[in-house]
């Protein structure tokens, strides 16, 4: 990983970088709206307002960026140290499925406040014991974190799906629409009239500035960067490194397990368990901190924006017929873009810079 | 075929290869390139067969100039190369080896191509079955298929980089008896290794080469004496000074062996008391880097014992080594002692002992600030160590390890550094020893050697001999580097 290209250090030439990046997306976007036989500026401008067009929906593009501000806060920790966490989705499932657990036992018998931090508690291990089992099968089992967590990521999808249809189905009717929903006592508390709650923003926003003080200002956070840097020399330097990279995948798992009690309890929640909670939020992630070029500062902007270019997409699909996998599209082609002409660059200045 | 490389110039970056060589060989004899790891003998003989191109200098067959741009184009105008290690397809049959890099027609035609094999081989008496893994044979089958492999596809030169490292005295026989028939066959054979006495029983020439450079030519028989010294150079007097008395053995290797995949250090027993230094002699890979590895902990003996201050220490982790007071500095700069990317304060801030939650920046900078003064590097705090000439990446090793070591183990500690650094920070290091510490260091320089140390264990592909410093000369010294007096 470059560690300057889109970093503020480099000002004018990351931005032009970006910006050129940004361009070259739009221009393949357009190119494939094109093809589908629909208005570009039309689909770009639909986006748009189906983001940030009202405060509604405003609302509703912020409470999807906490998990997603969540899961890049922990994947900063593992990309830092050189690992593919992959089964990021799967550790934010886990942490939605322990979150779940927890409140179905106390709801009864514990003041909200205290279930819903019980909760937090419970997806934090969840996803913690989810990343660190990704990472004892890359440390004891030779098995690759990105193949290790794939494999993860799955079993913890069909977990869910057994428990919604099995021991926690709802009274009655089993359906994959999930579980029996939480009461409105059990749901994060709302500003009013503008549907975000003040805990889950606080909590992307502080967790994000914490792993980034924390990478910087630790000597956890220095070994993890040698780690990823250059694992022989770090190992004879006497870290190590086995211990601090499955305290990595923990704490990275924590984080998405977080994100998966946001997605029970949160605002925009649909405040039960069902299939596919994670809705992909992990790896909108990665997305995000790749492009970000593991900057903790960049990540955060760039996440809003990819999270609003998902959510306005959805009115593609609703006014349109088009496909809201659009969304995607445009995401991928920005990464791939940016990934580009950073390549580009590297390979075409090299000499001009020697 | 005759074979002439003229004014041969390779640099890797900013570090040369291969400086103006110029080298001759005649048709149909065996030629000796002797030299050092390092010497740049595998850079010319790369350049020679195609692997890599010369920054500058020309190449002649026969007396015309040929140039090609890879291994293929020059096997195709007769000249092939055996690898150090083999370059071959270990989950592929030894038919389909052979077949592989031949001229391409669409169809293998296996059953014929597989009795030509069978009849090549026995003209050298190998036995290689066609149908068996490559994967089941031993280093050497695997150079003697390869060796077929090149002569079928008409190589008329044969470059063999040092062949003998991995295989048994057996298949080393039949090897060189295959050598000697090619050569009367008329086929040019390039033989590079660092054992002298290989090259003396083998070739009918040899050139030396030190530090990229061509130091000399003779014919064989010649003396001994006169190649070590084209190998390291004039013996310059030494003089040693005296010290004071060693203190309780410290580390102690009780009947070790210890071995990697071509090459087996049997049955070695070693004191290091404090105050000690040894200093561990030998060509590249003869075995004194594995018993370096097991003196940090980083290779598991096989067999024996190894005791740091009388406790046992045999198969703990390295942790639990560098816990008990031993410090490892690697050869390797950037690869396994550096790390690219990071300022020489974040190196400053990972070596602390005993590290807090936080780090302290500030301490940090100024443990760096006097480090760096320390070791006279010239650089700032702030500098990524990539940025660093070899020679200040080699002092911020050095300055980098911990102050007060029970044991410093060291590969090639001073390599890259001019002699008056070199003379001051070995001043640095002994100044330890003198408060009970130990080193262990390998070395290719005779002299650091002989000046430094107490005692010098000599290697020799995996055998041991050890001598006292204070009553060795170079001479004697480089011979049993060379191999003199292992029997």
């Amino acid at each position: 990983m470059g560690n300057k290209t889109i970093g503020l250090e480099l000002g004018v030439k990351g931005f032009l970088l970006l910006i050129t990046a940004i361009l070259v997306a739009i221009g393949l976007s357009t190119t494939i709206l094109l093809i589908m036989g629909a208005s570009p500026l039309d689909a770009f401008g639909l986006i748009l307002s189906g983001s940030l067009g009202s405060s509604s929906k405003l609302a509703y593009v912020m409470t999807a960026w906490v998990p997603v501000l969540l899961c890049s806060a922990g994947l900063l920790v593992t990309f830092s140290a050189g690992l593919w966490n992959i089964g990021i989705e799967g550790q934010v499932v886990m942490g939605a499925v322990f979150a779940t657990g927890m409140m179905q036992v106390l709801q009864e018998s514990l003041p909200p406040a205290a279930v819903l931090t019980l909760a937090a508690c419970a997806g934090l291990l969840g996803g913690a014991s989810w990343g660190m089992l990704a990472g004892g099968l890359r440390l004891y089992g030779n098995v690759n974190e990105i193949f290790g967590g794939l494999g993860l990521n799955f079993i913890a999808g069909s977990l869910t799906v057994y428990l919604v249809l099995g021991p926690w189905k709802r009274p009655g009717i089993g359906s994959t629409s999930g579980t029996q929903p939480f009461p409105p006592s059990l749901w994060l508390p709302a500003f009013e009239g503008f549907q975000v709650s003040p805990i889950e923003l606080l909590l992307g926003i502080s967790v994000i500035v914490l792993a980034s003080i924390a990478l910087r200002g630790t000597h956890l956070g220095l070994q993890l960067k040698a780690i990823g840097k250059n694992p022989r020399s770090a190992f004879l330097m006497g870290i190590p490194i086995g211990r601090q990279m499955l305290l990595a995948f923990g704490l990275c798992g924590a984080l998405a397990g977080l994100a998966g009690w946001v997605l029970v309890v949160g605002t925009s929640a649909r405040h039960n368990l069902f299939p596919l909670i994670s809705s992909g939020y992990g790896f909108l992630a990665i997305l995000v901190v790749l492009l970000a070029n593991l900057s903790a500062l960049w990540s955060v902007p760039i996440a809003f924006f990819f999270t609003a270019i998902s959510m306005g997409s959805l009115q593609l699909a609703l006014q349109r017929q088009l496909d809201s996998s659009m969304g995607g599209v445009i995401q991928g082609m920005l990464l791939l873009s940016v990934l580009i002409t950073k390549g580009l660059q590297s390979r075409f200045l090299q000499w001009g810079q020697r | 075929m005759k074979v002439e490389l003229k004014n041969i110039h390779k640099h890797f970056g900013p570090i040369p290869a291969n400086k103006d060589i110029t080298l001759t060989v005649e048709s149909g004899t065996l030629h000796g390139l002797l030299g050092e790891n390092g010497a740049g003998k595998s850079t010319l003989m790369k350049v020679l067969s195609g692997f890599i191109s010369p920054d500058r200098g020309e190449i002649l067959f026969d007396g015309l100039p040929v140039r090609f741009t890879s291994p293929a184009q020059a096997v195709a105008m007769g000249v092939g190369m055996l690898h150090q290690d083999p370059l071959d397809f270990p989950a592929l049959s030894v038919l389909d080896n052979f077949l592989l890099g031949s001229p391409g027609r669409l169809w293998l035609n296996r059953h014929p191509r597989g009795k030509e094999l069978s009849e090549l081989a026995g003209q050298f008496g190998f036995k290689l079955e066609p149908d068996s893994l490559v994967s089941s044979l031993s280093v050497g089958e695997r150079q003697q298929l390869e060796i077929l492999r090149l002569l079928w596809l008409g190589v008329r030169v044969l470059i063999l980089d040092e062949p003998t490292t991995a295989i048994s005295a057996q298949q080393k026989t039949k090897l060189f008896s295959a050598l000697e028939k090619l050569a009367l066959q008329g086929k040019t054979i390039i033989f590079v290794s660092h054992k002298l006495e290989e090259v003396k029983s083998l070739c009918n020439k040899v050139t030396v080469m030190a530090h990229g450079k061509a130091t000399g030519e003779e014919t064989i028989p010649c003396s001994t004496e006169r190649l070590v010294q084209m190998m390291f150079g004039k013996p310059i007097a030494v003089s040693k000074s005296s010290k004071g008395p060693l203190g309780p053995p410290l580390l102690e290797l009780d009947h070790i062996t210890v071995s990697d995949w071509h090459l087996e250090v049997k049955d070695f027993t070693l004191r290091v008391r404090a105050g000690e230094v040894v200093g561990l002699a030998g060509l590249e890979g003869s075995g004194q880097h594995l018993v370096l590895k097991v003196c940090a902990g980083l290779l598991r003996p096989s067999a024996g014992q190894v005791r740091m201050a009388s406790v046992n220490m045999t198969g703990k982790p390295y942790h639990r080594y560098l816990e008990s007071g031993i410090a490892y500095m690697p050869a390797g700069r950037l690869e396994e002692g550096l790390i690219g990317g990071m300022t020489w304060t974040e190196h400053a801030a990972l070596v602390e002992r005993s590290p807090s939650f936080w780090v302290n920046w500030t301490t940090a900078e100024q443990v760096a600030v006097q480090r760096i003064e320390t070791y006279r590097i010239k650089k700032q705090p702030s500098t990524f160590v990539e940025e660093l000439s070899g020679g200040n990446q080699q002092r911020t090793l050095l300055a980098l390890l911990p102050f007060q070591p029970k044991l410093l183990l060291m590969e090639h500690p001073m390599r890259g550094l001019d002699m008056e650094s070199t003379e001051y920070i070995w001043k640095l290091l002994l100044s330890r020893t003198q408060q009970g510490a130990a080193i262990v260091f390998t070395s290719s320089e005779l002299d650091e050697l002989i000046e430094r140390s107490d005692r010098i264990v000599v290697f020799f592909s995996g055998r041991v001999k050890v001598l006292d410093s204070w009553r060795t000369g170079m001479e004697e010294l480089g011979e049993s580097i060379g191999g003199k007096g292992f029997g």
